[in-house]
């Protein structure tokens, strides 16, 4: 709850902080419109020479684009911003005065930096969403809703210890923005549904850098293709990986001496 | 001339040093430019095979040659140029270019140049694996080899200038994402990046003709798959020296202009 407080705080400062520059809205709309109608467009090509891709119907995939929409909102609007933000305190030593807050400081560097018009990529991934549920047609059950929201809960969770592991590894290496330029570039592939690809980038994209759990796992619980092998396997991994990224955390503040504050 | 080549020569020496500290770097952002066509290398491969082998006049193996030909293509003319020059005003660091007694579009070719000396190598050992794992095959007439060289020479200065007159967007405003971004996707869908440009509805074809963006990336692409005819090449040369033409001009029209609004913000 108490949490719940400090995140409310940190949005209130954020929207205080950007109503100065509102034609950043105007300009985040463009992005994303622009944004969503290359991923439209390109599916609009594709189709019109196919009618189904690696057995996902069009909607599907449009659902899929939903998921991948959203997601990214999520990650744009807080998690890369306060990884940014920690990367960069780690190396000018600002990471003190965070450490010296009474709350615990991985919540804080994870939700202190929101930047809201991100918003609107969850907006329209919500938008793209319940199109594509319209166009299916197709009854979801509550099962299947919860399925969708537990898979998509169990994707941020992945997403959000991976990316705290790779800024973590900051207090061993001083530069490290260079990884994250690294999930970007992979985090596109996941606009596509991941069985598509050779096993090789299949496994990359599951295991090594875990997209696949973040887009094409949820899309496909909304769609009623998944077994409960792979949601069991994607609650584990969640648990697995938000342990694994809070040892991490700690073994690199026991390292972290305060560079040069 | 001589003095353009003694300068190069020195241009060549700094950036190479200085491109060869940043090889990881480097290296990460390939990665980028790797996995953008190999995805929609799979993509096709994956349409093309679900509908008999061929979608159109490309076969599955004419994809994977398209999109790995499309990625060296890709790397040999990319630039990062608007980045640059935003982060140069806003950041006020181009004064000091100013002051140089040269252009400064010449040390930003070296930069270019210098980078891909060390990036290339690397992206042909990439393709080269590729080609075999997606079982890639073309035979070119040996003209069109020869022709490929002249083509994509051009198709970078090309480029390259066109960018740099973009980048420029940043003398007049300091957010050019936007802009960025609607260049992107004219890059996207005109220069055959989402699908081979005969592969796309009949307008989208046309405006691609018309404009420079073909010209860029799909048009030395296609000469090396050895799906044009002389008569295709010569008519494709033609339109990259008309548009080099125009690039320069332009280039130099909007140069003047922005440097007479350009007040170092920052510095």
């Amino acid at each position: 709850m108490k949490y719940l407080r400090l995140f409310g705080a940190f949005l209130r400062a954020s929207i205080v902080g950007e109503a100065a520059y509102r034609i950043n809205f105007f300009i985040q709309l463009f992005e994303s419109l622009l944004s969503l109608g290359i991923s439209l467009a390109g599916l609009a090509v594709i189709f019109s020479h196919a009618d189904t891709l690696g057995g996902w119907r069009p909607d599907e995939v449009l659902a899929l684009v939903g998921v991948y929409f959203l997601v990214g909102g999520v990650i744009g609007l807080v998690i890369q911003p306060g990884m940014e933000q920690l990367i960069e305190s780690v190396r000018n030593g600002t990471l003190d005065f965070t450490l010296t807050k009474p709350e615990d400081a991985q919540f804080i560097v994870s939700i202190r930096r929101v930047e809201i018009w991100k918003l609107m990529d969850i907006v329209l991934g919500l938008g793209v969403l319940a199109a594509a549920l319209v166009r299916l047609g197709q009854e979801i059950g509550v099962l299947q809703a919860a399925e969708f929201v537990g898979m998509l809960l169990a994707g941020a969770v992945i997403i959000y210890s991976f990316w705290l592991i790779l800024a973590t590894l900051s207090f061993w290496f001083v530069r490290v923005e260079n990884i994250l330029v690294i999930f970007q570039s992979m985090y596109e592939a996941g606009r596509w549904p991941v069985s598509l690809y050779p096993g090789w980038l299949r496994y990359g994209l599951t295991f090594i850098v875990p997209v696949a759990f973040a887009t094409t796992v949820p899309a496909e619980a909304l769609t009623g293709r998944l077994g409960w092998e792979t949601m069991l396997g994607a609650v584990a991994m969640a648990l697995v990986l938000l342990v694994v990224s809070r040892v991490f955390w700690r073994a690199g503040l026991r390292r972290y001496s305060g560079a040069s504050a | 001339m001589k003095a353009m080549v003694e300068l190069y020569i020195q241009q060549f020496k700094t950036t190479l040093t200085m491109m060869f500290q940043y090889r990881a770097s480097l290296l990460i952002w390939m990665i980028g430019q790797v996995l953008e066509p190999l995805v929609y290398l799979i993509v096709w491969s994956v349409v093309s095979a679900s509908s008999g082998g061929s979608v159109g006049s490309y076969t599955t193996a004419d994809f994977a040659a398209y999109y790995i030909i499309l990625m060296v293509v890709n790397q040999v003319t990319y630039t990062w140029i608007m980045y640059e020059f935003e982060y140069r005003i806003r950041e006020g660091g181009f004064s000091f270019a100013l002051l140089k007694p040269v252009h400064p579009i010449h040390s930003d070719i070296a930069d270019n140049v210098s980078s891909k000396v060390i990036t290339l190598p690397v992206m042909i050992l990439i393709a080269a694996g590729l080609g075999v794992v997606f079982h890639a095959s073309i035979s070119p007439a040996p003209w069109a080899v020869a022709m490929f060289i002249p083509v994509l020479l051009l198709a970078f200065l090309v480029r390259f200038l066109l960018e740099w007159t973009l980048a420029q967007a940043a003398f007049w405003t300091t957010r050019v994402g936007a802009i960025n971004q609607l260049y992107f996707v004219l890059m996207l869908f005109l220069a055959g990046q989402i699908a081979p440009l005969t592969l796309l509805p009949s307008p989208l074809q046309a405006a691609a003709a018309v404009l420079p963006f073909r010209w860029l990336i799909s048009f030395p692409v296609e000469l090396l798959l050895g799906r044009l005819s002389p008569g295709e090449t010569l008519v494709g040369l033609g339109a990259q020296v008309a548009w080099l033409v125009v690039s320069i001009v332009l280039m130099r029209i909007v140069w003047r202009a922005g440097l007479r609004t350009y007040t170092a913000v920052g510095a």
